[in-house]
Parts: structure tokens; sequence; C-alpha cells
């Protein structure tokens, strides 16, 4: 029998001040992560909500309306307990801007901010977000203004590439290709001889696919970048460190369909390999009955038995009503019993993770009120 | 070769893109097979590197080759056509596109090695999808004999499973993409070209959604952004709802379910006229299910009437609740060869 996750002990728990949610693409990262912050702030907290893409009407009901990427105070809250909630979206190519100017003299900043190739790196890199995100983190948890910070990841073609991202740009800024591409003046004397002959094949290549400007840009991009690359890598480490710090837990989030719980296994699988601080997986938009002590197989054969009476129209019942009532039953019988199903094969797989449930609402969340359904569901679920 | 009349008369590059989750690959797949009528050959493409046609249609991983996977959806007497897929990824495109303009195999492996591919997807990702969606156009334009205009297509459709609605604008608009990199130069040339086929009328972009409120949004601002990212030069396709739920009672009993004046009484009584005791309040309990079917169903009609607004054509496929295998797959394609789509 797989442990409950127990989200309530996190949230009240102190020394919890980092909870990053993560998961594929539309399992409901971002709702759960407002969800989790606002009954934070409920409970006392300081909290604050670092999303990155969420629902136009979600983000609307939390205050938000622009990507500024300032924490912005959430109206609202019940405030008996003493606690805050506060949330901002992501601007990555803001974050990404000042840390270049944080870390350049402003001549070299506004070259590089101006370098075409940096234009595409920091507004469409496909880890940029997932980079910039972490960055944001970082800069929050070291503000300290907040005492707790509930992080939504990035809807990633890969849900890993979050943990990927820091060390994947310090390794490509420390690549041999850069090094090359910042000019055999760079290499030291001995490699000359070896290297001359790979670099002219390749200059000459590039030049036939991208054309002399384009290797001119990169060449001047790379240059700029150069210096920055110390500071670059030690701010990914940082991140790296922050994350796997005692004070973090990782929620994973997946909904029971084939897709996303494979996403969440490997997630799983990879968070223990970088020996980062999982909580466990919240199975999101689960399908329950109240009525399960009908099973589907008789479910369906009432509905048969009344569909095929000729009369369906005996004053004072509603056969038609209820052949409908139990088609619809067996039907989401039978959704629960493949959802089960599959989260047990994550649960075999992963039996010490522990699990907790929500079941799926019947109506999108877009205001607080939908926000503290969901967060009772996730920390009490003997109430549901 | 005599096309099914069909809303894509004309159309041979079918760009099928939705949000994460919305079940965008298997409407591809389906798209694909029911494009593959009678003695039409099909390609489905994948870019993302995920394998996710290998799984969908339980086979091993695919490579970076067109390699049969299925038979086409038949009409009638007639036997469907060949569906070959592939795996498309920039690595392997930037090879291919070596060898094929400049005949620089071995240049293309050495650049491999040296980062070159891992370079170009990170700082200019513009310049992986322009190989990418170049390969996906080289396959869509291919003649039987290379060359000849007279020559038939060696595709009668190509349809690529494409990246996320939230990057579909930018994936497509190659050629402005690379443009902000590149001014002149080969791969400029190469972008145009492929920009050309893309902005034909031969190229349409499907939106696969759900009838849920975050997939709506995004595929009406995916098509918005199409169409202000592209100036209108990219036509919009259709929109496909998928894994919609039928209503299963009429709108006066859908009403009374969802404000909770169901006749729940009356219910009971239905309930034991098939034998089934309204024990522990089942009837009352059945009433709350039907509550919430009717709840989903009115927000379903609500996502329906929002996408309307878009002025597209619109297809409807149905949840299925034991999941996608091929029999499923043949079910949606002929869902949607019903309804006009292929």
């Amino acid at each position: 029998m797989t442990a409950r996750l127990d989200l309530e002990r996190i949230l009240d728990d102190r020394r919890t001040r980092i909870i990053v949610c993560c998961g594929s693409g539309g399992v409901g990262k971002t709702t759960t992560a407002a969800a989790l912050g606002l009954r934070a702030a409920e409970r006392g907290r300081q909290a604050c909500v670092l999303t990155v893409d969420p629902a136009r009407r979600l983000a609307q009901s939390m205050g938000l309306t622009s990507l500024d990427n300032t924490p912005r105070r959430v109206e609202g809250v019940d405030p008996a307990s003493g606690g805050s909630l506060h949330a901002m979206m992501l601007d990555m190519k803001r974050t990404f801007d000042e840390i270049v100017e944080a870390h350049t003299d402003p001549d070299r900043a506004a070259q590089i901010l101006a370098n075409p190739f940096y234009q595409s790196l920091s507004s469409s890199f496909a880890g940029t977000q997932e980079y910039m995100a972490m960055e944001k983190l970082g800069q929050l948890r070291h503000a300290d203004e907040w005492d707790l910070i509930v992080v939504d990841t990035p809807p990633s073609r890969s849900a890993l590439d979050f943990l990927d991202a820091p060390q994947r740009l310090g390794r490509f800024l420390d690549g041999r290709l850069i090094r090359v591409l910042t000019g055999p003046a760079k290499v030291g004397m001995s490699f000359m001889g070896v290297l001359n002959a790979g670099f002219s094949m390749m200059t000459s290549a590039l030049t036939k696919i991208l054309g002399a400007q384009v290797l001119k840009d990169a060449q001047t991009f790379v240059t700029a970048l150069d210096t920055m690359f110390g500071g670059f890598r030690e701010r990914a480490e940082s991140t790296y460190r922050l994350l796997q710090a005692p004070g973090t837990s990782f929620v994973v989030v997946a909904t029971p369909e084939p897709d996303a719980l494979r996403e969440a296994s490997y997630f799983v699988e990879r968070l223990d390999a970088e020996r980062m601080p999982l909580a466990g997986l919240i199975l999101n938009r689960v399908h329950t009955s109240p009525a399960a002590r009908l099973s589907t197989a008789r479910s369906l054969a009432a509905a048969e038995t009344l569909e095929s009476q000729n009369d369906l129209s005996v004053p004072g019942t509603s056969p038609a009503v209820a052949a409908a009532a139990l088609r619809m039953h067996a039907e989401r019988m039978q959704l629960g019993k493949r959802e089960r199903r599959l989260a047990e094969h994550f649960t075999s797989a992963h039996p010490a993770v522990p699990v907790a449930e929500v079941a799926a609402q019947p109506e999108d969340v877009h205001d607080l009120a939908g926000l503290r359904v969901i967060g009772q569901l996730l920390c009490e679920p003997e109430q549901r | 070769m005599i096309s099914p009349d069909t809303d894509w008369d004309g159309v041979r590059l079918h760009v099928v893109t939705g949000k994460g989750g919305t079940g965008k690959t298997t409407v591809a797949a389906a798209m694909a097979l029911a494009l593959a009528s009678a003695g039409r050959k099909v390609l489905l493409i994948e870019v993302e590197g995920r394998q996710a046609i290998a799984r969908l249609f339980d086979c091993p991983p695919l490579p970076y080759q067109e390699r049969k996977i299925a038979i086409g959806l038949g009409t009638g007497s007639d036997e469907g056509g060949d569906v070959l897929a592939l795996a498309v990824d920039p690595e392997g495109a930037l090879l291919d596109y070596l060898a094929m303009f400049y005949n620089m195999r071995r240049a293309g492996s050495a650049l491999t090695k040296l980062g070159v591919v891992d370079f170009a997807t990170t700082i200019a990702p513009g310049l992986s999808d322009v190989l990418v969606t170049g390969k996906a156009t080289e396959a869509t334009r291919r003649r039987i004999k290379p060359g000849s205009k007279e020559s038939p297509h060696v595709y009668d459709a190509v349809v690529m499973d494409a990246p996320p609605t939230g990057r579909i604008g930018r994936f497509l608009n190659v050629s402005t993409e690379v443009s902000d990199l590149a001014k002149v130069g080969p791969i400029r040339t190469h972008a145009d070209t492929v920009a050309k086929v893309i902005r034909s009328p031969q190229t349409a972009v499907h939106f696969v959604t759900t009838l849920e409120e975050m997939p709506v949004q995004e595929t009406l601002d995916g098509l918005a952004e199409l169409q202000e990212l592209t100036d209108g030069a990219i036509a919009p396709g259709a929109i496909v709802v998928n894994m919609a739920r039928p209503a299963l009672l009429s709108p006066d009993e859908l009403a009374a379910a969802a404000n909770g004046s169901l006749d729940v009484a009356g219910l009971a009584a239905g309930l034991k006229a098939a034998g089934i005791a309204d024990d522990d309040h089942l009837a009352a309990d059945l009433a709350a299910e039907l509550r919430e079917h009717a709840l989903q169903v009115a927000l379903q009609d609500r996502a329906r009437a929002e996408l309307r607004t878009a002025g597209r054509p619109q297809y409807e496929l149905p949840m299925l609740t034991d999941g996608i295998d091929l029999a499923a797959l043949y079910e949606l394609a002929a869902a949607l060869r019903q309804q006009g789509a292929a």
C-alpha cells in the first residue's frame, strides 16, 4: 500500500522554503501550485507563487495582468492566520537581460543585448524559460521576503528539460565549438596544429550553411559572452544546490493517463538520481464515483433492461433518465477502473513514492474559491 | 488519381498542432489513416524526438528513415493505401541537407561531432526548425521522377505531428525567424524555399483541442498568433475537438440535473423497474453524477461556441474510455473522414 502524500504537513512545516511543482504539460501544475500557495498563505505562511504561463482567467483571479516580473500581493486571501500570498509571472527575456547587465560593464552589456543571436537565445532557446525560472527562484529565495516559494515549472516538451537547462546552458557556453568560434587565438599554441585542419573545414562548412555574416555575428556574440561564462556557471551551480537543499520539496503532478504517468516516472527516477528531495506524486483529475457500490456490469445490464422496455412513460418514474444515469455511471466506473490500473502501474514501479489524489472537478478553476477547493482536496482527502 | 471530396482537397501538407495533453499525436495519426484511402500514400512525420508515433502504433522506435507502419482506412471494397512514418530530428535533417545540397555528408558528421547541431538548436532554434520543416516540405514536393514536374508526387499527403500550439507560429514562420539572423546566404535561401511551400495553399495548419478552458484559449491564441506573425500567409486549417463526451440527457433534463432539481424519486422508481433497489440513497448518488455530467456538458457547449468564433471548420472526436490502440485509431480516422476532414 502506497503512503499518502501529506501536503498539509509539508505546507505547515516552517522548514519547507521551496516547493517545486513539475510534470508534463496539461496536467494542472499551475493550478496545483496556486492552490498550494493559497492554502499555505491561509495557514499563516508568507507565500509567493512563481508561475510561468497561467491560464488567463486564473492569472486575473490572482491579480496578475502582465508579465512584469514583480511579485504582486493577491487580494482576497483570508488574513485570519496572519499569512499572505504574492504571485508573479515570469518574464524570461527581462530576467536574462538583468543577468547580462549584472555580470558585465554597461558597454559590453549593450553590445550583447543588441546582438541578433542574443535576442534569439533569450526569447526562444528551448531551455531559456526553464533556466530563467530557476534563476528567478534563486533570486526570490535570496531576497528572503517570503518564507515559502511555490514554483510552477514551464510546460516543457519534456518535463526533464527544466532540470537540465542550467547545466545545458553551462555546457553549451563551455563547449568545444564555442572555444573554436571564439577564435584559434584562445586555444593554446600546442593544440593549434591539431585544430587548424578541423577548424578551417568547419568554418568553411558553417559559412556554406549559414553564410559569412551569420558566422561573424555568432563569433561576436560568443566573444562578448565569454567574459560572463564564469558567472553563468556559478549561478547554475548555486541554483542546482538550492534545489537539493533540505528546505526544498519537489512534487510531481500527473493525470491518470499513460503519457503523463510515463513522464512522472522519468521525473521520479531522475530526481532520485540527482538527489533532489522528492515529496511525492499528485495524481490530478481522478474519476471516482459516489455510487461505486453499483458495479459496471450491473449498471449496464440494468440500463439495457430499461431501454428494452417498450413504454418508457410510466407516470411517476423516469426510466429514460434512469437508463442514462446507469450508462453514465457505467462509463465513469470504467474510466475510474482504467485510471486505477494506470496509477497502480506507477505505484508498483515506485512503491516508496507517496501519492495524493485529487478528484476531477466538473468545472475549470478560475477564482480563489476554486483554488481553495483544490487546496482542500489536496490536503484533506477524507473530506472528499 | 481521383481524390475523395473533402474539405481539404488540394492540401498536401497537413500540420497538426495542439496544447500538450489534447491528443495531437493521436489526431495526426488518425488523420494520416483517414487520408490514406484507396491507393493513396501518406507520410506521417514526427518532429519532437518523443517517439510518440512508434508508441501509438506499437512498433520499435522510428529511425530517420521512412518506414511503413500501417495501411490506411479503406473505402467500401477498396483497401487503404500505405501509411509511412518518419521521425525527423535536427541532426539527421542537417546531414540530409548537407548531403542533398552540398554533397557534404562527411563534413556534416564532423560538424555533428563538434556540437554544431547542439549549437544551432541551443542558440538559434529558428535554424534547426528550418531544417526540420525543410524535411517535411521536401517530402511534400518529392516526385517519383526527381526534377520532372509531370511526374506524380511520391506522397499524396504528408501529415506532420508538429510542436505544441504555444510554439507553432514561430516554428512555421521559418523565413522570418531565420532572416533575423541571416540576411543573405544559403540557409536563408533554403528557408525561403521552405516558407514558399508552407505559405502555399498546399499547406493547412490544424489545431487539436479538448473542450476545456485552457486548450480552447490556446487554440484561439494560436490561430491569432499564426495570422499575426505571418500576415495571414499561412493558411489555418480545421479545429479538431478531441475527447468530447456526448450528452446523455435531453436539454431540459440536463438543465434540471445541473441546478439540482432532477426528479430523484422518479430516478429511483426507474432504477427499481430495472431491478436495482435504491439502497443507501443510490438514486441520489447517481443524480450527483448526473449533475457533474450536466455541468460538463454545459462547459463543453460554452467551449464549442467559443471555438466557433474562430470561423474554422470544426470536427469532433469522441472520448474513448478504453484508451487509444490501433483499433481506436481507425475508429477516429473513420469519424474524421465521415465529417469531411479527409
